[in-house]
């Protein structure tokens, strides 16, 4: 058994800025634990941009950012050990990982959850049809656009218009794809209505209120049936592209003991981004799926913060106060931090304010606890709302 | 024409896989011909994965022969080729008055067949056993020896036990002929001829078509019937521990709620009749029922995921039997009509028909038994040891040194999907958005390439 101060899961945006913030505050032991070859998280293989912005003042693509960060982290003096999964979770600050040498036990002080999020594939969509090869998530095809000779198929359908989707738009058209259609179930865009002019400047037809029903093909994708406001169409294709629906990458949390939320899918945590089980943490995507890389690096500086403040024994106490926010209908998928414990005025929150998520359009109020704000939004953006007064329960 | 092979086998699913074995084993040269760019790409690529104890199979069948003869074997053998056997169980319920009027009869018919440990519980028992089922269910009886395996594995293992001893296989490797010269057979395929004194006919959801090319014609027809799936996420597996079987109709065994040795659940299957022999598609109506359903039995299934979703065709004729028939004088041996229970049953028809064969050759004193990689979610995988290479698909933990290994060998897979049956890479919760791409490359670098 390893004890190290902090161990953080997943090399990406929130948990590399929380590791190079944690040894510039003189966290002495702190070790990354990355599972794939190479640590960066998912802006390695998003050859777009921009990104940097909020921590450099600079406009980048996802690899160097993702190399910058990596190096930021290691010049630091973090450790960063690659293709080591961790396996489980175990109460008090103990995890299970696997690596190329087999199974040991690590322990820290602390540990931050930083899994990230992913997409929902097709499976779960339960569309119909046959499974032949040539159907993927937008983050298989930008690997294929980044780390392989070019993309497997020429004239997919795109799934999806939420910001990932145009993602996936451009990586298609400058890696030599033009996608056949890029198809919406709403009226309109998820992603900001603007976004849905790129697609028609760049010759790609965007159907609104059109499902994909049906994949046909044995080995390739041959064709996809449409639902389509004009009625079932079937149109021909190469490949299709499942684009958003992002979720957390929650395995290791769901067979954990530590409280999930039912909403996010992550886990539940206070404003100090601190989990059921106190020696647990949690920053980025894993929480609300999904983010900005940016907004994730933030949220893993922040957390980083705190975790130091825990550390230190400067934390106040786990909270139980469920924070819940209700709307007159249930057009609410999650509101975080769930959990208020006591403010302390030398610890800021990482959480300073709330984070709210629609899944449908909604206008009305919400209610936290005694406070009521009015509301107006689209699903999946960024709802900000201030974190309502709760009182700790006296002696 | 190099040479005259003992028995030539056509198709490579589970059937024809045991039926090689068995015939190496038992000394006779033998050639595997596969039409499919891999083998089990047929009926063999989707079932339930269940060992059946044939409790249910109709009295005195052939079919119940068989799949009690294969589930002894397979019980003898699996220790030294490492394939997995969870002895989990199955409950049989009844939701309503008239399915729990049927269970005596049910239980007497278990009994009839050799499966006297059957057990006859009430409502609170069964509940006990799985807390997790829906409360309004009224009775049940448990079939101890109901387990669940690895359906590929197995297989793969029966074929590569055959080739490591002198077999030889055959891919995309298509049948379109045949003369028999009253002595041996020279069958007209895809890759040539290919010559043998017998010919087993094992070719699945072909196995009418086959009859009527080699022998003019065929005493069955093959009804395809299509069975969908809904897979869950490894977390729902807590929800029963137990196989979960309705009363069965004539038709069908109904729809089971069960694990599977790799620690997911699946509901299904769907017993939908088609004329295609080809195509199994889903459809999301019949997808959202199974979820359904699934959730009616496991009510705290509702809140699982899915992981995937497949479909599968039963070459079924219009026979409720198999259809084993050996024809007298054109040295040829039909094993057809395996409507379902067919992985149960594979090593039954394999001995079956090495009876049929029996006298005719010299049983290898000291054959080459094959290890294959172990896939069970509760046996020790090699994520957990020493020199694994590092993990290669993240949600079923498949290593690079497994995906290497499945690489090589007389059994190296040709198609992507022949790939995923022997690793399971890319077959969890994520579908490759974590591994897919690198899954590819490794198969270009290293593989067969894409199919």
């Amino acid at each position: 058994m390893t004890e190290f101060d902090v161990i953080i899961i997943g090399a990406g945006p929130a948990g590399l800025s929380a590791a190079t913030e944690l040894k510039r505050l003189g966290v002495a032991r702190v070790l990354v634990l990355e599972r794939e070859r190479d640590a960066g998280g998912i802006p390695r293989h998003c050859l777009h941009s921009p990104y940097g912005m909020r921590e450099w003042h600079r406009v980048m693509f996802g690899p160097a950012y993702a190399r910058r960060l990596v190096d930021e982290a290691r010049e630091a003096g973090a450790e960063i050990r690659c293709q080591t999964t961790v396996t489980a979770l175990r109460p008090g600050g103990e995890v299970e990982v696997s690596s190329p040498d087999g199974v040991h036990i690590l322990t820290g002080r602390a540990v931050l959850l930083a899994t990230g999020a992913r997409e929902t594939p097709r499976a779960a969509r339960l569309v119909g049809g046959t499974k032949p090869g040539g159907v993927m998530n937008t983050a298989t095809l930008q690997g294929f656009a980044t780390f392989s000779g070019g993309l497997p198929f020429k004239r997919p359908v795109i799934v999806g218009t939420e910001l990932v989707s145009f993602s996936a738009l451009v990586t298609c058209l400058t890696h030599g794809a033009r996608p056949s259609a890029m198809i919406e179930s709403g009226a309109r865009p998820t992603a900001r209505a603007v976004m849905a002019l790129a697609p028609r400047l760049m010759g790609v037809p965007l159907r609104f209120g059109t499902t994909i029903t049906a994949i046909h093909g044995r080995t390739r994708v041959e064709a996809v049936t449409l639902d389509t406001p004009e009625g079932a169409q079937d149109i021909q294709c190469d490949g299709v592209v499942f684009t958003g629906g992002f979720r957390p990458e929650n395995a290791l949390l769901r067979n954990s003991p530590l409280a999930v939320d039912a909403g996010s899918l992550g886990p539940r945590i206070d404003q100090y981004g601190r989990l059921s089980d106190p020696a647990y943490f949690a920053a980025g995507n894993v929480l609300h799926a999904i983010e900005t890389a940016g907004w994730c690096w933030n949220e893993g500086r922040r957390v980083a913060r705190t975790i130091d403040a825990a550390l230190r024994g400067a934390l106040p106490p786990l909270g139980s106060t469920l924070i819940t926010a209700k709307a007159d209908t249930d057009a609410i998928k999650f509101a975080l931090p769930q959990v208020l414990s006591a403010s302390d005025p030398s610890v800021a929150p990482a959480f300073d304010r709330m984070q709210l998520r629609l899944s449908r359009a909604y206008r009305g109020d919400i209610v936290m606890g005694s406070t009521t704000h009015r509301v107006e939004s689209r699903p999946e953006r960024r709802i900000l709302l201030p974190l309502p007064r709760v009182t700790e329960p006296g002696p | 024409m190099t040479q005259t092979y003992d028995v030539a086998i056509i198709g490579a699913g589970v059937v024809g896989c045991a039926i090689a074995r068995r015939l190496t084993l038992d000394g006779a040269r033998v050639v595997v011909l596969e039409k499919g760019a891999d083998i089990l790409d047929g009926a063999s690529k989707a079932n339930s994965a269940i060992l059946h104890t044939g409790f249910d199979a109709p009295e005195g069948s052939v079919e119940l022969a068989c799949i009690q003869e294969g589930h002894r074997e397979y019980e003898t053998l699996r220790a030294g080729m490492n394939l997995p056997l969870d002895r989990c169980g199955a409950l049989v319920l009844a939701w309503t008055k008239e399915q729990e009027a049927r269970l005596p009869a049910l239980i007497a018919h278990a009994r009839a067949n050799g499966v006297d440990d059957v057990v006859p519980l009430g409502r609170a028992e069964v509940l006990a056993l799985e807390p997790n089922l829906n409360s309004t269910l009224r009775a049940g009886f448990r079939v101890p020896g109901e387990s669940l395996v690895d359906p590929w594995s197995a297989p793969h293992g029966y074929l590569l036990h055959a080739l490591l001893n002198g077999a030889d296989l055959e891919r995309s490797c298509e049948v379109q002929g045949g003369t028999f010269d009253g002595d041996r057979w020279t069958l007209a395929t895809s890759k040539g001829p290919v010559a043998a004194r017998h010919v087993v006919n094992a070719a699945g959801l072909y196995g009418d078509r086959i009859d009527q090319m080699l022998l003019g014609e065929a005493h069955f027809t093959i009804r395809p019937r299509k069975g969908q799936f809904v897979v869950y996420d490894k977390r729902a597996a807590r929800l029963a521990r137990h196989i979960l079987l309705p009363v069965p109709t004539d038709k069908t065994k109904g729809i089971v709620v069960c694990r599977t040795i790799w620690g997911n659940l699946l509901v299904g299957p769907t017993a939908e009749d088609q004329d295609d022999r080809e195509t199994a598609a889903l459809d999301a109506p019949t997808l959202k029922m199974l979820d359904a359903k699934g959730a009616e039995i496991l009510p705290a299934l509702a809140d699982e995921e899915v992981t995937t979703i497949y479909a599968g065709l039963r070459p079924a004729s219009e026979f409720k039997d198999y259809q084993l028939r050996t024809h007298e004088g054109r040295n040829m041996i039909t094993v057809g009509g395996i409507r379902s229970t067919g992985l149960s049953a594979a090593l039954g028809l394999a001995a079956h028909v090495g009876r049929t064969l029996a006298g005719e050759y010299q049983a290898l004193p000291d054959p080459t038994i094959p290890r294959m990689a172990m896939l069970a979610e509760d046996q020790t995988r090699d994520w957990q040891l020493p020199g694994n290479d590092g993990v290669l698909c993240h949600c079923e933990k498949v290593t690079f040194r497994e995906a290497r290994a499945a690489l090589t060998g007389p059994l190296a897979p040709q198609s992507f999907a022949g790939f995923k049956r022997r690793t399971r890479a890319t077959m969890g919760r994520c579908q490759g958005f974590y591994c897919g791409q690198a899954v590819q490359d490794l198969l270009d670098s290293e593989g067969p390439g894409h199919d």
